[in-house]
């Protein structure tokens, strides 16, 4: 099997933790993994992207532009500006939250993702996510990243088991908020089902 | 056992494979983790450190090689440039124990000043490089630059660069590193102490052992050719391998020849993957130099061939390379389709800019502001420096006026005040960037009369590159508590006579320390002390009284705060983001931002 997943959003939403658990769950399953991440100066609120490239196939570290199974972006803004790496009949998973730069507050020109996901509706298949709303039960955003894996899991895109998945989120998070975080997948993988995506 | 690690954890954990008894560097993106890899993994017996630059890092790892010990030093290109004095030299002297030196160069340029190629270091130096194009590699080829140095008894390069250093893979260790022998320094001056007699002996015995080292090149297991196709081949080394062969997938057929080893230049190797072509194609990134080596060989073998890449302007000087900048490449020269389909975004709407800012809540802002209010109306300039600080440049705050290289900021900041009368000169600089390189710069400055206001941001960690220990912290790699190293007893050792020490986030007292400095002559330091907000939990959380507040929206025009937003139209706090600095309640002209309330 050859997949390549993107992840992408701002520093700090927790992209690198979904690609370090999609890429143990891949490895578990047998397939071997390379993945890539922004690191350094542009993780201070820049745009990050992770990639995450299954199967023999992959060469080049990062996923070639045309060539993403699935975009899971934490930003619709993000989502945008990371959309040509999806391959034709691709899959985004989005969240329609913005974080707004320091350069937006400064000018306020009104960014509030709505066109952002006005217009990925024209290009590819989406499953919106609302994170504000998503995490209102958790209390906090913290287990958004999760969230996003839960629906990633749940669309059936990823070509990984959910239990092979969890497993994984089992080894990474912290045993004091395993329990939410089974939880916040567990509601990802309902967003998914209630999404009833018609993807390739 | 079967590890998923990045590019530099498998050149730690291959370095760990090879025996190394002593690995030093200074941090630097994108080489920061190969340390931090070490440290992690069981190291016994082996010395770990973070010198206080890459020079002291590189002669600490040349007097372990001079001992017999297989040493390695870590640092990013431009560290190369502070550790080229002890480089140049150990070239001519040579080594006992292997010595690899890892310089990871950074095309784009990512996060590094310049755009400068570790290859043409080792043909300066005259000393080999290896060239990894995979983490898997990167764990093969450290393995046998140390075997390669012990053989010829020379230090080597060994340069990958961010794309490698930061991609991750899956590599196959042993389960637990054993630390190789050293058999202990002997004495002799002849092969020690470096004189222009010796240099003269050891230089033409370089040359020669170079020739040498190129005939062993010619058949080494990552100087490779794939395809049988003639009349047109592709050169690629480092990364951009990968990306050419990514193009190149289903193309069967095109002739790809790696070059892993640039210099000494693998020229043998190289004549016989040329035969039967006419036309190359050399895709590498940084200079054209494996370029340069195809056009010296063509010359010196009069071979009727073309050779395009960079000189000739089918590849940019300039930028990483990638899979689309080189499948455009490739398809011009070969006269194929190597693009897949891509959703077209030109009609796009306008997406927001996210350049890099200093985090909510980071101390550096509260220093900035100080000394930008102390300082309102007056002609001054503040020279920055390298770290976290040098986003004190963006808007808002625009505090920085020069950046050039480590430790530069201190010593600008006397030029301008030995050539611009009634300036004010600042220099910003971090507690890592005090220690590697500004220590040097504030007894000069002493020492030649200069009048500058020294401005140590102390956050107490090495926060850019991934917060790092530092003599000021207390920690060592090896795991122990030290003494720290005090920034007021330096500054007062080397005869600085006015030294303030402020916490930045009280605002009020910031400014005062400025003024007073501001107002006398000579040298005079301030140390804004507090900690990085990504190694200390957060105090609280401000929040916005909407009774009181007037919107006026001066928190977010002075200070720029990324935990400052407008929701609504209103200014509000993002719960998130925020530490509880307070700086932005010290702004507010109305007292409308407080604690939050429980």
């Amino acid at each position: 099997m050859n997949k390549d997943i993107l992840i992408c959003g701002v520093g700090g939403q927790g992209t690198v933790l979904a690609s370090r658990i999609i890429a143990a769950a891949a490895m578990e399953e047998g397939s071997p993994v390379h993945s890539a991440e922004t690191i350094g100066m542009a993780q201070r609120g820049g745009s990050v992207t992770s990639h995450v490239r299954v199967g023999g196939e992959a060469y080049s570290p990062m996923i070639p532009f045309g060539a993403a199974d699935m975009i899971l972006a934490f930003e619709p803004g993000e989502a945008v500006r990371n959309l040509r790496y999806l391959r034709q009949g691709g899959v985004a998973v989005v969240n329609t939250a913005v974080t707004k730069p320091v350069t937006e507050s400064l000018k306020d020109t009104g960014y509030d993702g709505r066109e952002m996901t006005e217009y990925l509706k024209g290009k590819c298949a989406c499953i919106f996510v609302n994170a504000e709303e998503v995490c209102r039960p958790f209390g906090s955003t913290k287990f958004f990243n999760i969230i996003m894996l839960g629906v990633a899991a749940g669309s059936g895109c990823l070509g990984l088991s959910k239990e092979t998945l969890l497993k994984q989120i089992e080894q990474y998070v912290p045993a004091k908020f395993l329990d939410a975080n089974i939880r916040a997948f567990s509601a990802g993988i309902e967003i998914a089902a209630q999404a009833n995506l018609k993807g390739e | 056992m079967k590890q998923y690690v990045m590019g530099n954890g498998a050149i730690a954990l291959g370095a760990l494979s090879a025996g190394v008894r002593l690995v030093a560097g200074y941090p630097g993106t994108p080489s920061s983790e190969i340390i931090e890899t070490v440290s992690k993994y069981p190291h016994e017996g082996v010395h770990l450190e973070w010198s206080v630059n890459e020079k002291a890092a590189l002669e600490v790892a040349v007097a372990a090689a001079y001992s017999g010990a297989r040493a390695m030093v870590t640092m990013k290109q431009m560290g190369l440039n502070v550790a080229s004095d002890p480089l140049m030299s150990v070239a001519y002297i040579g080594v006992r124990g292997g010595l690899v030196i890892v310089s990871a160069d950074d095309p784009g340029p990512i996060s590094s000043q310049t755009e400068q190629d570790t290859r043409r270091y080792a043909d300066f130096c005259r000393i080999p490089v290896f060239d990894p194009a995979s983490p898997e590699e990167a764990y093969q080829m450290i393995q046998d630059a140390f075997e390669y140095s012990e053989k010829y008894s020379t230090p080597v390069l060994f340069r990958p660069t961010t794309r490698v250093c930061h991609a991750y893979a899956a590599i196959e260790t042993p389960e637990s590193f054993t630390p190789g022998t050293c058999e202990g320094f002997e004495r002799d001056t002849g092969r020690w102490v470096i004189f222009p007699r010796l240099s003269f002996m050891n230089h033409g015995k370089i040359e020669k052992r170079n020739v040498e080292i190129g005939k062993n090149f010619s058949s080494y297991r990552f100087n490779t050719v794939e395809g049988t196709g003639s009349g047109k081949a592709v050169v690629a080394s480092g990364v951009s391998y990968n990306y050419v062969r990514e193009c190149l997938k289903g193309q069967a057929g095109v002739r790809l020849i790696r070059v892993a080893t640039a210099f000494p230049f693998p020229e043998d190797f190289m004549l016989k993957a040329l035969e039967g072509v006419q036309e190359v194609l050399c895709v590498e990134e940084l200079s054209p130099y494996i370029e340069e080596q195809i056009l010296k060989t063509a010359g010196k073998h009069h071979l009727d061939i073309k050779v395009s890449g960079k000189l000739d302007g089918s590849v940019p000087h300039n930028g990483e390379n990638g899979v689309e900048l080189c499948s455009g490449i490739l398809d011009k020269f070969l006269g194929i389709r190597t693009a897949l389909a891509q959703t077209d975004i030109s009609d796009a709407p306008a997406l927001p800019v996210r350049p890099p800012v200093l985090c909510a809540g980071c101390p550096h802002r509260a220093s900035f502001y100080a000394v930008k209010q102390a300082m309102k109306g007056q002609k001054a300039v503040f020279c920055g420096d390298i770290g976290c600080y040098t986003l004190g440049n963006a808007m808002p705050l625009d505090m920085v006026d020069t950046c050039l290289c480590m430790g530069a900021g201190i010593t600008m900041a006397q030029g301008f005040s030995h050539t611009n009368d009634g300036l004010a000169c600042f220099a910003f600089v971090g507690d890592s960037t005090f220690f590697a390189s500004g220590v040097t710069g504030v007894i000069n400055a002493v020492y030649n009369e200069a009048d500058i206001i020294l401005c140590v941001l102390d956050n107490s960690t090495t926060a850019m590159t991934g917060h790092q220990p530092h003599p000021g912290t207390g920690r060592n790699m090896m795991g122990n508590f030290v003494d720290k190293v005090s920034i007021e007893k330096v500054l007062e050792g080397v005869g600085v006579k006015k030294i303030l020490t402020v916490d930045p986030l009280k605002l009020d007292e910031a400014v005062a320390a400025v003024k007073e400095c501001a107002a006398e002559k000579g040298v005079r330091a301030i140390v804004f002390r507090s900690p990085c907000v990504a190694i200390t939990k957060p105090s609280a959380k401000c929040a916005v009284d909407p009774a009181k507040c007037v919107n006026c929206k001066k928190c977010i025009r002075e200070i720029g705060c990324p935990a400052l937003i407008i929701a609504d139209g209103r200014v509000t706090i993002d719960r998130n983001l925020c530490t509880g600095c307070g700086l932005c309640s010290c702004v507010c002209p109305v007292q409308a931002i407080g604690g939050e309330a429980k």
